[in-house]
């Protein structure tokens, strides 16, 4: 427990994400098992206490200490949690605390009643960092800005793996995530996600320069449509049917309607989107069903969505993700045959592009067509990589002017809104000198419905790290797409770039923060 | 007991038979000064009356001439103003600080001004005074402030250093009094190298050590603008005001780690927000428990608070049967806690 609340204190105060992949890499190396795997599933909001809420650690102030003396200490502070950790009197001598594992383990079987004696025991033999890294770790709001993903990371340079071999077979394990440290340290084989319904991470695209794609032979590429949606992945195995946001979310019950043909088991990449197959709804159809974390009938009547297949991982035993794309690709237009009755899956269309020439008529064409964001070109002869390789998938965006930009800043709005924090400013990443680093590139407050305001303004109001005058500082977190007019130089802005009418197109709740737009490719759209 | 003659006003604690005034807040005839902090010790008065220290260090910040007359009062003299006594008692706050003990129909009042009672190197002890009415601050008067031990905070400050090899370790601290105590706090856990200081402790530090404070070897980052190469200051102790973190001076020196040392580092959301990596609980006002021991050992009939978290103290007071009551004095700063 002592090393754990050191670590959680190292990592409250960590300045940035290297600093804090530090602090976590240190605790993998030094922690044994299974305090570093529970260590681990707490930090990512993994592990929770049934019996072990609010209401208990009020309770257990209460009969610590005077309750006046308490709520006037509780108002000053703001954290419960902390509050009771500062105001506990301080043990008349300092026993060795038990370790992290002892005390999940205990709590885990615990009763409400037997909790709190628990709790209220060992905060008695605790100094205060401890007892606030305890009361923390119990009521499940440690808040130390660590990600699920980030802590994958951390687990992927502390070991020397690529992080894409962790994410696959992460929601596999299970805290504290034995099967994982015997496998990254020799002692057993790599966990196996066979006939499970788990997700594979995608294979993403880079922006294709007008350069670029003139030198293309576009007869080694698949073109097709970059339909505006939501990416997604559709796994069916043994153990169920799931969807995946692109970043791994399990939404399934957020569309429940969407399943693979009875019988079939496999996992399939692609574009989720409103209407029907043949009748495309726009994207804001779809994010009124983005919004809703389930589904009833009604609902998937009102606004029905369909899945627009892209890709082909897996099918029953078989991988598919070694062979090229165009093998992938032949499987999938046979599979697509049986699809069709049901209508909630269907093929993507490949678009007959040989020459630059063709693409550039194709891409006039999409410039016309608000359901379509771009065009993707991927290499025939690529195996199916996870994250974003170079040199196999390329994306051209319909309307360039857009980017995916990470919010820094808010402030309250004006008027009907000064009580909501409307105001955002937001950053592309760049390389800092301590690894890459967000700079602001533009101010945002328009072009969210009111229903994504209240929610932006909860984000905002949950992830304050910083007050400067009327500015709030916030957890660099959430990413959110900008539509622009124009770029042009700036030598009045840190990035050297400004973004002419800048507004939110899309809150992208679903995407990780380091999968925002970098500075370099704003600027290539400086003059466009 | 007569309490008629002390009142709170706009200038600040008024003394009516002296016709002079504590911390005065604006220029006034004759002010009696607790201790140099220029929240406390402002320009302007005709007549002051302190401690030789605190004199010495208002005449190095405001100036040589900033009073027409300076009368020295040192701890355990006293002088008459009239029919009233006056004299000084060591207050623990920093160098020459002192409590204002008054003595007039048959009461005698204490104004503390800020204290502490943590140990501290670079000056003379809390003395507790038994007296009728005790005017105590209250910086750190809720039960959730409870100052470590300062030399456990100063092992965790040598800990970083260990941890951050190759990175400068910035500790941002007050330039007058907890400067100086941080240095001498080190130099108490044995490290005995020298410490690297930003221009706006020079002056301060200077002063204690011709008061005899030892304070080790020091050194100045910055000389005739030209800062000491980044690898001297890598591994080293670079001690400055809070304001120079962030800033373009603070970027010359490698990679720092930036630290403050202060009683608001308690509270994590309060030390996350001032963006720093290591907050060190460090503080030169009483915490909790020693307010409440303090009005123990003074055992006063009566309690006034100046200015701070008064409402807990006030509740703590009734607790134990103590009488008190709140002046809440204004334009006192607690950027010095
Ligand atoms: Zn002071």
């Amino acid at each position: 427990m002592k090393s754990f609340s050191g670590l959680l204190e190292g990592l409250l105060y960590a300045p940035g994400r290297n600093s804090k992949l530090s602090w976590l890499q240190d605790w993998l190396a030094e922690t044994p098992d299974p305090d570093r795997g529970w260590g681990l599933a707490a930090l990512t909001g993994e592990l929770t206490f049934a019996h072990v809420k609010a209401g208990l650690v009020r309770e257990l102030a209460a009969a610590a200490s005077d309750p006046e003396l308490f709520a006037l200490s509780y108002d000053f502070v703001g954290d419960l949690a902390e509050t009771t950790a500062l105001i506990w009197p301080e043990p008349a001598e300092l026993a060795p605390p038990p370790r992290l594992a002892a005390i999940v383990e205990a709590l885990q079987q615990a009763n409400r009643q037997q909790a709190a004696e628990l709790i209220s025991g060992w905060l008695g033999s605790m100094d205060a960092t401890q007892r606030w890294a305890l009361l923390k770790l119990a009521t499940g709001g440690l808040r130390v800005g660590v990600s699920g993903r980030l802590a994958r990371l951390s687990v992927a340079t502390a070991f020397d793996r690529d992080i894409a071999e962790i994410e696959e077979i992460w929601p596999l394990l299970e805290p504290p995530y034995r099967a994982l440290f015997d496998w990254l340290e020799g002692r057993s084989d790599r966990p196996d996600a066979r006939g499970r319904a788990v997700f594979r991470p995608l294979m993403l695209a880079h922006p294709l320069s007008e350069e670029a794609a003139e030198q293309l032979d576009m007869t080694r590429y698949q073109t097709e449509w970059k339909w505006d949606g939501a990416r997604v992945e559709l796994a069916a195995a043994e153990d169920g049917v799931r969807l995946f946001s692109r970043s791994g979310d399990d939404i399934t019950a957020a569309f429940p309607e969407i399943v693979p043909p009875a019988g079939w088991q496999g996992t399939l990449d692609g574009e989720l989107l409103a209407g029907q197959p043949d009748a495309v709804a726009s994207f804001g159809r779809l994010q009124q069903r983005l919004n809703r974390k389930k589904a009833g009938r009604k609902l998937q009547a009102d606004n029905p969505v369909f899945l627009r297949v892209y890709d082909l991982l897996i099918e029953g035993e078989t991988d598919w993700r070694e062979k090229p794309l165009s093998a992938r690709r032949a499987r999938l237009e046979q599979l697509a045959g049986s699809w069709l009755p049901d209508g909630r899956l269907d093929l993507s269309e490949v678009l007959a592009v040989a020459t630059p020439q063709e693409l550039d008529e194709l891409r006039a064409a999409c410039r016309s067509d608000q359901l379509i964001e771009g065009m993707m070109l991927k290499l025939k002869d690529s195996p199916y990589l996870a994250g974003r390789p170079k040199g196999h998938w390329w994306k051209w965006k319909r309307d360039p002017l857009r980017a995916d930009l990470v919010i820094m800043y808010a402030q309250r709005g004006h008027g009907r809104r000064s009580s909501l924090y409307s105001d955002f400013t937001l950053g592309a990443w760049r390389d800092g000198a301590d690894g890459p680093e967000l700079v602001p590139v533009a101010k945002a407050y328009s072009g969210f419905s009111d229903q994504e305001l209240r929610a932006l303004d909860k984000f905002v109001r949950q992830n304050i790290v910083n007050r400067f005058g009327p500015v709030r500082e916030v957890e660099k977190q959430l990413v959110a797409e900008l539509a622009f007019d124009s770029v042009q130089r700036s030598s009045r802005h840190r990035s050297g770039v400004a973004l002419r009418f800048p507004r939110f197109h899309a809150v992208r709740w679903d995407k990780p923060a380091e999968e925002a737009d970098w500075l370099p490719t704003i600027e290539a759209l400086i003059g466009d | 007991m007569d309490s008629s003659w002390l009142r709170p006003a706009a200038a600040g604690l008024e003394i009516l038979p002296a016709r002079a005034f504590i911390d005065p807040l604006r220029p006034v005839d004759l002010a009696i000064i607790t201790h140099a902090h220029a929240d406390h010790a402002r320009p302007g008065h005709k007549q002051v009356i302190a401690t030789a220290q605190t004199l010495a260090i208002m005449a190095a910040r405001l100036g040589p001439d900033f009073a027409e007359t300076k009368t020295v009062l040192d701890y355990g003299e006293s002088l008459m103003l009239g029919d009233l006594r006056l004299g000084m008692a060591p207050a623990g706050h920093i160098l020459g600080s002192a409590q204002i003990i008054m003595d007039y129909n048959d009461t005698r009042i204490i104004a503390a001004g800020d204290y502490k009672r943590a140990a501290d190197p670079t000056c003379q002890p809390f003395q507790p005074v038994p007296c009728d009415i005790f005017i105590t601050e209250a910086t750190f008067g809720l039960p959730v402030f409870r100052q470590p031990d300062p030399l456990a905070e100063i092992a965790r400050l040598l800990a970083l250093r260990a941890r951050f090899q190759g990175r400068a370790i910035l500790v941002a601290a007050y330039a007058l009094g907890k400067a100086q105590r941080l240095i001498a706090l080190l130099r108490q856990a044995g490290w005995d190298e020298t410490i690297y200081l930003h221009g706006a402790m020079l002056g301060p530090c200077r002063i204690y050590q011709e008061f005899g404070v030892d304070l080790g070897d020091l050194q100045p980052v910055t000389t005739d603008r030209k800062s000491l190469p980044a690898d001297q200051l890598a591994g080293q102790f670079v001690l400055a005001p809070p304001s120079a973190l962030g800033s373009r001076w603070a970027r010359r020196l490698p990679d720092p780690v930036s630290c403050m040392a202060s009683g608001w580092m308690q509270v994590r959301a309060r030390a996350r927000q001032s963006g720093i990596e290591c907050p060190l609980v460090i503080s030169d006002h009483a915490d909790w428990p020693d307010l409440l021991a303090t009005l123990d050992e003074v055992r006063p009939r009566q309690v006034w608070v100046t200015h701070g978290r008064e409402d807990a103290l006030l509740h703590a007071c009734k607790q134990r049967g103590l009488d008190a009551r709140a002046l809440r004095l204004i334009g006192y700063e607690e950027d010095s806690a």
